[in-house]
């Protein structure tokens, strides 16, 4: 692919979703965008590049967009920030929120399912402490593609085994042919909604726990920075963020600071 | 180091188990069935075993119950390897007192993921 090619996808990628792709990832460009431009009858990335150039069809470049996510996840990734969840932050909140009784937890970026559900599961194995409390648990991503799966609940066999203990695969599963589908019971405690984080995201109301686990990697440091800050905004002063292993807000933004002890958690500052 | 008991009927499944185990800092010790398992524990109980399930002579399940009936046959923690996917085979493993379950095909990934899930990395 020749520079003014790949600038010009890389500047729609940056645009649309954030992604900042350098050079060296030119091979990712083409092993995923040709599926793309074949699945539009044309012969490959160069058609594909030249059609955008003429005009900018908005499910071209959707297409492209989605294409260039990566989605991979897994249940209970990581285990620590889950059992973090459980035993710090969940108590916690259950003791301030006594009167009012809501809790309301945002993934944004939940790609296809495996950490809203999750998190469903830990809600569910604390029931009996939650008798009377209304959870919410909105998952959100750019792609609607992941979302899709997400909503279907239906894993296969490789998925239910990264992360998943076998007692909660017994427990809230159910085998469907060769695959696996999530109860409706946990599937029911989680909404799904389309949302891209560098659009606005603050008609969604307060959240008193923000799972944004593994996106912000892809952003340059201006794009982390502006999706905390409005993120901060959406969550109470003693609102908890997670984020990924390979992130974290220092040096970023000064909205939320580490928690002592609890890697990977942020409060609200 | 932690030892590990693979206990499958193929030489092929416990060479690859082997492999990914002994990465992973594990001893590693070898039976061929349930019967021969049963016997390697009796000279010493290892911290964990992978464990088939159809194997001749004495089978995984028949293997585990046995076990975990003898002197400090409960402390080793088990993890079934198996293509038996059924939820029905599953229960039965979990009752019979097994840790963890691996549905083959399995790669190092699962083993590891697995491993880590029941505490024994
Ligand atoms: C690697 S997955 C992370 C999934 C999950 N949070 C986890 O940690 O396992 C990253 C997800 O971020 C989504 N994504 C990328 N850019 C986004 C954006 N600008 N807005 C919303 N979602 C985005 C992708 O579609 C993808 O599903």
């Amino acid at each position: 692919m020749n520079q003014t090619d790949f600038e010009l996808l890389s500047s729609i990628l940056k645009e649309r979703s954030g992604l900042v792709l350098t050079p060296d990832k030119t091979y990712l460009l083409e092993s995923r965008l040709v599926p793309i431009a074949r699945k539009r009858g044309m012969a490959g990335l160069e058609d594909l590049v030249s059609s955008i150039r003429q005009s900018k069809d908005e499910a071209v470049l959707s297409d492209i967009t989605e294409a260039m996510t990566t989605n991979e996840s897994f249940f209970f990734r990581d285990q620590k920030p889950f059992d973090v969840f459980e035993k710090e932050v969940l108590p916690k909140l259950l003791e301030s929120r006594a009167d009012k009784k809501t809790l309301r937890i945002w993934c944004a970026a939940a790609s296809t399912g495996q950490e809203p559900y999750s998190l469903a599961i830990v809600l569910k194995e604390n029931a009996a402490k939650m008798a009377g409390w209304r959870t919410e648990i909105v998952a959100t991503d750019l792609s609607n593609e992941v979302l899709e799966k997400a909503k279907s609940g239906l894993y296969s066999q490789f998925e239910v085994q990264r992360g998943l203990p076998i007692q909660f695969l017994v427990k809230y599963f159910n085998q469907v042919n060769e695959m696996w589908q999530i109860d409706a019971s946990i599937r029911g405690m989680v909404q799904y909604k389309p949302l891209n984080l560098l659009e606005n995201f603050g008609g969604m109301g307060t959240f008193d726990v923000v799972f944004c686990r593994n996106v912000l990697i892809y952003f340059d440091q201006d794009t982390k920075a502006e999706v905390l800050g409005r993120t901060a905004k959406i969550m109470p002063s003693d609102g908890m963020l997670f984020l990924g292993g390979a992130e974290t807000v220092l040096g970023v933004t000064d909205k939320f600071k580490p928690v002592d002890g609890l890697r990977g958690v942020y409060a609200v500052a | 180091m932690k030892k590990c008991l693979v206990v499958d009927d193929s030489k092929v499944i416990r060479m690859v188990a082997r492999r990914i185990l002994e990465e992973l800092n594990f001893e590693i010790e070898e039976a061929v069935d349930g019967q021969d398992a049963l016997d390697a524990c009796n000279r010493t109980m290892p911290d964990a075993v992978l464990l088939d399930w159809n194997m001749p002579v004495k089978s995984g399940i028949e293997f585990l119950r046995d076990l975990r009936k003898t002197d400090g046959g409960g402390d080793p923690v088990v993890v079934f390897c198996t293509t038996e996917n059924d939820m029905s085979h599953i229960r039965e493993a979990i009752e019979a007192g097994a840790n963890e379950y691996i549905m083959k095909p399995f790669d190092r990934e699962i083993i590891e993921a697995k491993f880590a899930q029941v505490g024994l990395l």
